[in-house]
């Protein structure tokens, strides 16, 4: 059991406590000449009263501000590192990790990557730095927020005559009226916002108490947020997709997992005009600059049930268009506009014609990616695609053959069926190489062009994380104001022997309280109370000077 | 007149307008000195005209953003030039909040003449009004902007506020490290002033002198320099005539036009040394700080410990707002990424950690007063970092031409 302190007032404290919860009389005789240190009302604090068993010293160890202090140095010390040579992220793409801080940077990158800077926020030690720090607020809120708020619960109005008299703020008034002086300075008081509490010769105004509790209020945001990053390891928090779309194409998005699905019409990107007199100068300087990036696209949701390999139903939801800082919104998802190529070969236009009659028959045209088996004619005509080579070479043995699905280099064998000919010819054609299988053939296909699309490169992204860190943020910010822009102040009057003393604290800014306290001398007539602190300062300089 | 150069001119007229507010502030501080306690109150007359003064040169800065603003087509944050000018606007706007609770004229005589070397500082880059890209285009731009520099603005005057409580306290009646440290602090400041003083000369001179290099991104290209090379391209080749360059810039510095920017600052600091020089011969071979000290012997040092700390509480959650959460906010909608350790993002982190550190040194005894004010010295000295040498060693997504 913990021993308890009973003051003169009555008033049981805790072990440990250094001015007594009610009364504020110093219950340790340490520091009989400076002024009182009225930091957490003089309360007992955990750390500041056990120090024997092991998890005492943890606690305490964490509790300290100094560590707390020291781990935020750390972590500063930590990320500046971290920013003299690029992170692996932003290496160059075609970089090998493994090699490049070595090669680039010298000795000084191999030491850099060794130790882990180059991939800084995912080394093991810079996360454990962060669960110290985590671990730190928590000890150290926890620590204070207790007993300061008891002891600013049990505070009573008539506190000790050394309390009193060991504030910054203290002054007396020697006075044969002090019920009349009472009454008006309860009244400038209260024209001041305070709150005005009365006891038998002792007056206690207080204001802006709730702020002491800014600094909890914003380690719990801190905390907060330090979760949300913890969660970014948890997979299946988050979705980061990138999909390239080409135009007129329509494809699932991923990530969705099939539910919705996006059509491509257009990828557009404009630039700033050369003449425009806005920007001349600056564009003669830079060049071309790009004003818009832009897919206009339709976004559908999948309807019912989708067979897997077979194409769903899709409800159209909306048309939009997708700008860099603009992106398409849905269902918790987001994509982005972050890339793109233009002019990639999309389908071959082919024109049949009649070797003898050089009669043309017309023109079809196949595609690419998805290119048919069949393309018919009128009266009966009819070309058949038997084999495509998206990326063709001849291989090994002479025979053709393709490097990839990609159509850097197409290449098509056609049968060319006719009611003359109704077994068909064969005929093989290339990009600008037009070569009969049969050299005789008497149907001829040629390449009559070549249609080209934009690709729009997007990223999809779905982000639970996001809303916790904003959360977090938020809470974070408003404890921060609750506890800048308020502050807690308090006055207080007692009657003692024919004198009004009157004493103030504040936890920050003295400036605004001398100011309150101004206003209710020039109301009262009471004395104007001395800065002690200022006074000592002036005192100690004075002593140098002479 | 064009719009482009009602802007400039109402930036001239601020600038001026700011040197004689900061005349006006020292007359009040130092004037009441030697006077009795009646004519304190004439020092606060001046006191107060000064603070008009500053007033009308704010009101000329906002005259600027507007009418910058009609020219551009966007907010007018989008170039060194533009941000570094809004800073100064930020910095003055700061300076009016402090002023209008603490009705302090110290800090005026510290404040304007900082605000009037960012504004020099800023004229030097180029001001062609430029397009925006489309990442740039987003009103969270204007808004991340706006309120980091803000934010910027009122921490900078917790520099303003610790510098005089040091120039108040420190003895310098003899050497030590105090005073060592403290005149570094006016060199750097003079240096910024001797940067804006030399390129003034260079530009009017229309000096030039052309290298070839293989720049930041890897490809060959040429690059101008706009005053003699002390300091060339790694590697480059002069194929102009001029001066130099008398040695290479190291490799490491990767930031846009980074040899040339490197040389900028080689300048800067020749100038910003003879410019200190002269100073101290005018004051009779005296430190800077010696005679600081003397025009701000009124000054009471826990009121300037509490106007520094006050700046720090009113400025780090604006900062924060703006430099953190508004940041992501903007990165998220262009980059679809609200953070990626871009090494600008980081260094507005390390800001945000170090003044929380400040916050926390303040807890324990013994930190207010003279080591708060040094800590307040660190803080600038990494938002100047974070804006000048960032965009100088590091190169980003951030880091502007
Ligand atoms: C990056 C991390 C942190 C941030 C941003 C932060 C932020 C803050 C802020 C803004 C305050 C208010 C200061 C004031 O009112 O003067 C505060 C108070 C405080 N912080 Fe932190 N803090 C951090 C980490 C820590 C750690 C690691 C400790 C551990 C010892 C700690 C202990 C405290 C204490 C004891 C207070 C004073 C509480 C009071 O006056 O009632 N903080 N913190």
């Amino acid at each position: 059991m913990s021993r308890i302190i009973v003051c003169e007032c009555g008033h049981k404290n805790p072990e440990g406590t250094i001015l007594c919860e009610a009364c504020g009389k110093p219950l340790q005789e340490e520091q009989s000449k400076s002024l009182l240190n009225m930091r957490y009302e003089g309360s007992a604090r955990r750390s500041q009263t056990y120090n024997r068993t092991p998890i005492d010293k943890i606690w305490n160890y964490f509790s300290s501000v100094k560590v707390g202090v020291t781990l935020i140095i750390l972590v500063l010390i930590a990320v500046a590192i971290g920013t003299i040579f690029p992170q692996e992220i932003y290496i160059p793409q075609n970089a090998d990790p493994e090699t490049f801080y070595k090669e680039q940077y010298g000795i000084f990158g191999e030491v850099y990557k060794a130790l882990g800077f180059d991939n800084l926020y995912k080394s093991w030690w810079f996360v454990v730095l962060l669960g110290l720090l985590g671990t730190s607020i928590i000890v150290a809120s926890i620590d204070r927020y207790i007993p300061l708020h008891r002891a600013l619960k049990n505070q009573k109005v008539k506190r000790h005559e050394r309390f009193l008299k060991k504030q910054r703020i203290f002054g007396t008034t020697t006075t044969a009226d002090a019920e009349v002086i009472f009454v008006k300075a309860e009244t400038a008081l209260k024209e001041k916002h305070y709150k005005v509490r009365k006891e038998e010769g002792a007056l206690l105004a207080e204001k802006g108490r709730f702020s002491r509790w800014g600094p909890y209020v914003n380690h719990i945001g801190l905390i907060v947020v330090l979760i949300a990053g913890v969660l970014r390891f948890i997979p299946g928090m988050y979705v980061n997709e990138n999909l390239w779309i080409r135009e007129g194409d329509t494809q699932a998005i991923p990530g969705t997992h099939n539910e919705f699905y996006i059509e491509n019409h257009k990828f557009s990107m404009e630039t700033y005009k050369k003449d425009d007199p806005q920007y001349k100068e600056a564009l003669d300087r830079a060049g071309s600059v790009v004003k818009t990036y832009r897919s206009d696209i339709t976004l559908y949701k999948a309807k019912g049930d989708t067979v897997l390999g077979e194409k769903p139903k899709l409800k159209k939801i909306k048309d939009f268009g997708i700008e860099v800082n603009k992106p398409l919104e849905f269902s918790g998802y987001q994509v982005f506009q972050a890339d793109y190529r233009t002019d990639e070969p999309y389908a071959m236009k082919f024109k049949l014609t009649d070797k003898d009659a050089k009669k043309s028959f017309g023109n079809f045209s196949v595609n690419l990616y998805s290119p048919k088996e069949n393309y018919n004619f009128d009266n009966g005509y009819k070309v058949q695609l038997m084999y495509y080579f998206p990326d063709f070479y001849f291989d090994d043995n002479g025979d053709p053959a393709t490097k990839s699905d990609t159509p850097n280099n197409p290449a098509f064998i056609f049968n060319v069926k006719t009611p003359d000919k109704p077994k068909g010819e064969t005929s093989f054609v290339a990009i600008q190489s037009n070569q009969a299988i049969s050299k005789n053939n008497q149907y001829k296909l040629t390449f009559a062009g070549l249609d080209t699309r934009n690709v729009s490169g997007l990223i999809v992204k779905r982000d639970f994380t996001i809303w916790i860190f904003f959360v977090g943020a938020m809470i974070f910010l408003l404890g921060v104001v609750q506890g800048m822009y308020w502050n807690h102040r308090r006055i207080w009057l007692q009657k003692r022997d024919g004198e009004v003393w009157m004493s103030a604290h504040t936890n920050k800014n003295w400036h605004a309280t001398k100011k309150d306290i101004h206003y209710l001398t020039e109301k009262t007539g009471l004395n104007e109370p001395s800065d002690q602190l200022e006074q000592k300062v002036f005192e100690e300089e004075r002593g140098i000077n002479t | 007149m064009s719009m482009v150069q009602i802007s400039s001119a109402l930036l001239l007229t601020a600038f001026i307008l700011y040197l004689f507010g900061t005349i006006l502030f020292t007359v009040s501080v130092t004037g009441k000195k030697f006077k009795s306690k009646k004519k304190a109150s004439t020092g606060s007359r001046i006191g107060n005209f000064a603070f008009f003064i500053a007033i009308l040169g704010f009101l000329a800065q906002v005259g600027y953003i507007f009418t910058r603003w009609s020219a551009d087509g966007h907010f007018p944050i989008s170039d060194m030039f533009e941000y570094t000018t809004f800073l100064s606007v930020m910095m003055i706007l700061g300076f009016i909040i402090i002023y209008l609770i603490y009705r302090n004229n110290s800090i005026g005589m510290i404040a304007l003449p900082i605000a009037v070397i960012v504004i020099a500082y800023a004229s030097v880059f180029p001001r062609d009004v430029e397009p925006l890209i489309p990442a740039l285009q987003s009103s969270w731009l204007m808004i991340h902007v706006t309120t980091v520099s803000l934010g910027e603005g009122i921490l900078m005057l917790s520099f303003v506020a610790g510098l005089v409580y040091l120039i108040r306290v420190i003895d310098q009646t003899k050497r030590s490290k105090r005073t060592f440290w403290l005149e570094a602090v006016m060199i750097f400041l003079v240096c910024a002033l001797g940067f804006a003083v030399i390129s003034g000369i260079f530009q009017a001179a229309d000096y030039s002198e052309k290298f070839k290099w293989v720049n930041e991104k890897g490809s060959e290209a040429t690059l101008e320099y706009k005053m003699p090379a002390i300091a060339g391209p790694h590697d480059g080749e002069k194929i102009s005539a001029g001066f130099g360059p008398l040695f290479e810039a190291p490799s490491w510095m990767n930031g846009v036009e980074a040899p040339k920017k490197f040389n900028t600052v080689i300048w800067s600091f020749i100038s910003g040394l003879i410019i200190y020089g002269l100073i101290r011969l005018v004051l009779g071979g005296r430190r800077i700080g010696y005679a600081l000290n003397k025009a701000l012997r009124n000054v009471n040092p826990p009121l300037m410990d509490e106007i520094s700390y006050r700046a720090v509480a009113i400025g780090f959650p604006v900062f924060t707002l703006g430099g953190l959460v508004f940041a992501a906010i903007w990165a998220q909608q262009a980059w679809s990424r609200f953070w990626g350790w871009d090494p600008k993002e980081v260094w507005a982190l390390i800001t945000f950690f170090f003044y929380a550190a400040y916050l926390h040194f303040r807890l324990s005894r013994g930190w207010e007063g003279e080591k708060s004010a040094w800590l307040s010295v660190i803080g600038f000295v990494i938002i100047m970092f974070n804006l000048i040498f960032v965009n100088l060693v590091i190169a980003g997504l951030h880091s502007y031409a």
